[in-house]
C-alpha cells in the first residue's frame, strides 16, 4: 500500500481509477471480516472503500482495540462482535474485575454509531446500568446475544424488553446472570411482537409463564425459543401450540407426570413442528416421554442432550429417529454403548460433544473410554468436531480414530485426570497427538491432555500447519516443547497453556511471532518477571500483563501477552501489572 | 465446588520426584536434556550427549539475554517445589484404583455453567429412574391409597405448602373418594377443598409418610420444607388403620359420632 500513490496520479493502477462508487457497492457485498481485512489491505483506495461499507465489525479481543479507533476507522457500523476476557476466565483461572467491561464501548458507540442494531458479546462483563444504557440510546437496536457473560441480572433484561421497541434477538447464553426473579418477561409490551429468537435458557429461576406465552402467541415471526428448566412439560406443550413454525427449540424441564391424554397432545404439538431443525434444553429427560419427541426427530440436524442423564439404552431408542444428525452433545452417562448407538444410528454426524456427568469422580468405570469414540468414527466417517471429556485412552485408539476420520478440524480431547499415560502401555500421550497432526492437515483447533513430553509438541511444530488455537494443560517437559510450537505453526493466533514446565526461553523465543498472533496465555509455568519485562520492553505494540499472587516468588502465576493498536489498557485492576 | 488449590500449586512438574522415577524407570533423563538459560553463575546439570543441541534456541536466547537475568530460574530448579499436596498417578494398567486427589482448580476445563447446572441435578446412574431424586431438580415419591387399585406418583417440589398437596391429592384420588362420601348419603357435589382435607384429617382418611428412617408419620407435624426433604413415601390410611399415628383424626372421629 503507497500512502503517495493519489488517485489522480498517472502511475497509478487501473484500479484506482475505478469510480469510488462502483467499487464500494461490489465491497459492501462481502460479509467476511477475513476478507476485508485483505481487501483493505490492497491500497489506500480500497482501504477507503472498505472502511466506508463495513456494516459489521468483529474484535476478538476487546482490548487490541479502542471504540475510538473503531469508530474512527468504520464510520457505518451497524452490528459489533465482542470478545473479553481470555478462555481460560471460563475455569475461574482469571480473578473477577478482571476487567473486559462493555460499558465504554457503549458510551462511545452511542455516540458515533446511534443506529447500531446488533450487540454480540463472549465473555464480557456486562452491568445493568449497561444493558439499560444499551436499550435506551440506540432506537434502532435488534438484536442482542451474550454468552459466557457476567455482571448483569434479570433487570438488565428487563430494561432490554421495555425500551428495545424493535427486538428481533434476545440471546442469553450460559451466563453467569442473577435471578431476581421472571419478571422482565412481562416487560415487553403488549404491542410488541417482532421477537425471532428468545434464549433464556440460563436463567436459574421462575418465569412468568403467562407472560411467556402471551409473549410467544403474538411474536408469530420467532423461529428459536430456548426457555430455562423451570418450565415444565406441560407448559412447554402451551407455548408449541402457539409456535409450530420454530426451527430451533430448547425445552424446559422434560420429567413431569402426564395423563395419557397430556401425553398425546404433547405428541401431536411437537408433530405439527415441521421445521425443527435444533432441540436442546430436555433437562432430566428420559426416554419415557422421547415417544413425544419422534416426529419431530426426522429433520433435527443439532441435538443437545448435555443436560439429561441418558443411559446408553435411551440413546437407543432415541436415535434411530434422528437419521439427519449432523451435531450432537451427549453426557458421558450414555458411556461406550451409547457411543456405539451414535455410531451405527448417524451416518452423517459431523460434530460431536462428550461432556462428563460427573467431572471430579475419579472412578474410571464411570463414563465414556476410548473404545466409544473408535465406534463413532467408525460409523461417523464426516466427523470434523470434537470435544471428548473421558478417564481413559491409548494411543493406538487415537491412531485408529484419525485413521477414520482423517477430516478433524477440531480435536480436543480432554483426559481428565492430569498427566495420565497411555492406560495400557503406560507410555506418554505423544504418540496420540502426533497421529493428529500428521493425519488432520486441516487442522485449526487442538486441545491436548494426558502425559505429555517435549516430543508432542515436536510433532505438532512440524506438521499442524494449519493449526490457529492450541490449549495446553500439564504438558511438556522443557522449554523445547514450546519453542517448538512457536516456531512450526505458521498459522497459530491462540495459544494458551496452564500448569506446564514452559519458562523464559519458551516466552521469549515467540518475540517475533507474537505480533501474529492474538493472544497468549501462561499460567502456572516457569516464566520469571524478568522476562516478561524484556518481553514488554522488545515489543511495544504488546501488551505484557501478568498477575502475581505471591510477593516473594519471582515466577509469575498468569501472563498475558497480546497484541494491540491502542496500548496499554487503562481500567487494569490492581492485582493485573501491565509491563 | 470446593475451594480450589493455589493455582501454583500444580501437581508435579518434570522435576517432580515420582514421574522423575516414571521417566528414569524408562532409562531416559529428561531432567538433563532440559534447556537451561545457563547464565554465569548459575548451576548447570551435568549433560549427556543426547543433548538436542540442534536448536540453539535455549541456549541462545539465553546468550542474548545479557547479564540482567538474575538467573533465577536455574536457581529455581534447585529449590524443591513446594510440596504436593496428592500423590501422583503413577503409569499403570487398568484396574488400579486411581489416588484420591484434590480438585485443581478450573480443571477439567467445563463452563461454571454447565457445573451448576449438574450438581443441581445429580445423575444417578445406579438407582432406577422411578426412585426419588435430591436435588433442586424434582422430588418424584409414590402415593398409595387404600383400596385404591394403582399407585401415583408427585413431585413434592411443584407445591409449597401442605395445602397445595392436599388438592392435588384430591384431585388424584377423587375418583376413590367420590365413590365413598355418596355411598354415605352426602350430596356429591364437586369436591371442595376442605372436602379432602376433611377427608384426609377428618373421619374418613389420614394422610401419612414413610420419612428417611423407615417409620410412618402423620403428615402435618413438621414445617413445609422439612418434609419434603424426610419424605419418601405417602401413603392414604383409613384412620380406623391410623391407630396411633393419628390421635387427632381419632379424636375427631370419637366427637363426631
Amino acid at each position: 500500500m503507497d500512502p503517495k500513490r493519489s488517485r489522480n496520479s498517472p502511475d497509478s493502477p487501473e484500479s484506482t481509477r475505478f469510480p469510488d462508487e462502483v467499487l464500494e457497492r461490489v465491497l459492501s457485498l462481502l460479509r467476511s471480516h477475513k476478507d476485508r481485512s485483505s481487501v483493505s489491505l490492497v491500497c489506500k483506495d480500497w482501504y477507503n472503500a472498505e472502511r466506508w461499507t463495513r456494516t459489521h465489525v468483529f474484535i476478538g479481543n476487546c482490548y487490541s482495540v479502542s471504540p475510538e479507533i473503531v469508530s474512527g476507522r468504520f464510520p457505518a457500523i451497524r452490528s459489533v462482535t465482542l470478545k473479553g476476557k481470555p478462555r481460560f476466565s471460563d475455569f475461574n483461572l482469571v480473578p473477577e474485575n478482571w476487567g473486559a467491561d462493555i460499558h465504554q464501548w457503549l458510551v462511545v458507540f452511542a455516540e458515533k454509531y446511534p443506529f447500531l442494531e446488533e450487540l454480540r458479546l463472549k465473555r464480557m462483563t456486562v452491568t445493568d446500568e449497561s444493558l439499560e444504557f444499551l436499550a435506551t440510546s440506540f432506537s434502532n437496536f435488534r438484536a442482542i446475544s451474550l454468552l459466557s457473560c457476567d455482571g448483569f441480572s434479570t433487570d438488565g433484561l428487563a430494561a432490554i424488553a421495555t425500551h428495545c421497541k424493535n427486538l428481533t434477538e434476545l440471546d442469553i447464553q450460559e451466563n453467569d446472570m442473577e435471578d431476581n426473579g421472571g419478571g422482565w418477561l412481562s416487560c415487553f409490551p403488549e404491542n410488541f411482537t417482532s421477537l425471532e429468537v428468545l434464549n433464556f435458557a440460563s436463567q436459574q429461576g421462575d418465569v412468568s409463564f403467562d407472560a411467556l406465552e402471551r409473549l410467544v402467541a403474538r411474536c408469530k415471526s420467532l423461529r428459536v425459543l430456548k426457555v430455562d428448566k423451570y418450565v415444565k412439560l406441560e407448559q412447554l406443550h402451551r407455548l408449541l401450540v402457539q409456535s409450530p413454525q420454530l426451527t430451533d427449540l430448547g425445552t424446559g424441564n422434560f420429567q413431569q407426570e402426564l395423563t395419557p391424554r397430556q401425553f398425546a397432545e404433547l405428541e401431536s404439538a411437537f408433530r405439527n413442528c415441521k421445521n425443527l431443525h435444533t432441540l436442546s434444553g430436555l433437562w432430566d429427560a428420559t426416554s419415557l416421554y422421547f415417544p413425544v419427541l419422534y416426529s419431530a426427530c426426522g429433520s433435527l440436524t443439532f441435538l443437545n442432550l448435555s443436560y439429561a442423564a441418558l443411559q446408553s439404552g435411551d440413546l437407543v431408542k432415541l436415535l434411530p429417529h434422528c437419521p439427519n444428525l449432523r451435531r450432537l452433545w451427549v453426557l458421558d452417562t450414555v458411556e461406550d454403548k451409547g457411543l456405539e448407538a451414535i455410531g451405527s444410528s448417524c451416518p452423517l454426524l459431523a460434530e460431536l460433544r462428550v461432556f462428563p456427568a460427573d467431572p471430579f469422580d475419579l472412578d474410571i468405570n464411570h463414563g465414556v473410554t476410548e473404545s466409544g469414540f473408535i465406534a463413532v468414527s467408525c460409523g461417523c466417517p464426516k466427523l470434523h468436531y470434537v470435544l471428548y471429556f473421558c478417564r481413559q485412552m491409548t494411543n493406538a485408539a487415537v491412531a485408529t480414530i484419525v485413521q477414520n476420520c482423517p477430516d478433524f478440524t477440531h480435536f480436543r480431547l480432554c483426559i481428565m485426570n492430569p498427566r495420565q499415560p497411555d492406560y495400557l502401555t503406560g507410555e506418554p500421550m505423544d504418540e496420540a497427538f502426533g497421529a493428529v497432526v500428521k493425519t488432520c492437515t486441516k487442522l485449526q483447533r487442538l486441545a491436548i491432555s494426558g502425559l505429555l513430553t517435549d516430543l508432542t509438541f515436536e510433532y505438532i511444530g512440524k506438521y499442524a500447519k494449519n493449526l490457529e488455537t492450541l490449549s495446553v494443560a500439564f504438558a511438556g517437559s522443557s522449554d523445547w516443547g514450546m519453542q517448538c510450537v512457536l516456531r512450526g505453526c505458521a498459522k497459530l493466533r491462540k495459544l494458551e497453556i496452564r500448569d506446564s514446565p514452559f519458562g523464559n526461553a519458551a516466552l521469549l523465543s515467540g518475540l517475533a511471532k507474537y505480533e501474529s498472533m492474538r493472544s497468549l496465555w501462561m499460567s502456572a509455568c516457569n516464566v520469571t518477571m524478568n522476562a516478561c519485562r524484556i518481553l514488554a520492553r522488545e515489543k511495544p505494540r504488546l501488551n505484557v500483563e501478568v498477575m502475581k499472587d505471591d510477593e516473594t516468588d519471582s515466577r509469575v502465576d498468569k501472563v498475558y501477552v497480546y497484541r494491540s493498536v491502542a496500548g496499554p489498557r487503562r481500567d487494569a485492576p490492581p492485582f493485573v501489572l501491565t509491563l | 465446588m470446593s475451594k480450589p488449590l493455589q493455582e501454583h500449586d500444580y501437581i508435579g512438574l518434570s522435576e517432580g520426584p515420582s514421574m522423575e522415577t516414571s521417566e528414569k524407570n524408562k532409562g531416559l533423563n529428561l531432567k538433563a536434556t532440559e534447556l537451561r538459560l545457563g547464565l554465569p553463575g548459575s548451576e548447570s546439570p551435568e549433560r549427556e550427549s543426547k543433548i538436542r543441541g540442534v536448536n540453539g534456541g535455549g541456549d541462545g536466547g539465553g546468550k542474548s539475554l545479557g547479564g540482567s537475568e538474575s538467573g533465577s530460574v536455574a536457581v529455581k530448579e534447585a529449590v524443591p517445589l513446594p510440596p504436593k499436596p496428592v500423590p501422583e498417578k503413577k503409569p499403570q494398567v487398568s484396574g488400579s484404583a486411581p489416588a484420591a486427589k484434590a480438585q485443581v482448580v478450573g480443571w477439567p476445563p467445563i463452563r461454571s455453567f454447565r457445573k451448576n447446572s449438574m450438581a443441581s441435578n445429580p445423575p444417578k446412574n445406579e438407582e432406577n429412574d422411578a426412585d426419588a431424586k435430591s436435588g433442586s431438580g424434582c422430588l418424584y415419591i409414590k402415593v398409595s391409597m387404600e383400596g385404591a387399585p394403582y399407585l401415583r406418583k408427585v413431585d413434592l417440589k411443584t407445591y409449597s405448602s401442605y395445602t397445595d398437596l392436599s388438592l392435588a391429592l384430591e384431585k388424584m384420588f377423587s375418583c376413590f373418594t367420590i365413590g365413598q362420601c355418596c355411598s354415605h348419603g352426602v350430596p356429591s357435589r364437586g369436591l371442595s377443598e376442605s372436602r379432602l382435607i376433611d377427608l384426609l384429617h377428618g373421619s374418613e382418611y389420614v394422610l401419612t409418610y414413610e420419612d428417611k428412617d423407615g417409620d410412618w408419620m402423620l403428615v402435618g407435624d413438621v414445617p413445609w420444607e422439612m418434609f419434603i426433604e424426610s419424605c419418601k413415601r405417602l401413603r392414604i390410611m383409613k384412620s380406623s388403620d391410623a391407630v396411633g399415628l393419628a390421635p387427632r383424626a381419632m379424636e375427631k372421629c370419637r366427637n363426631r359420632n
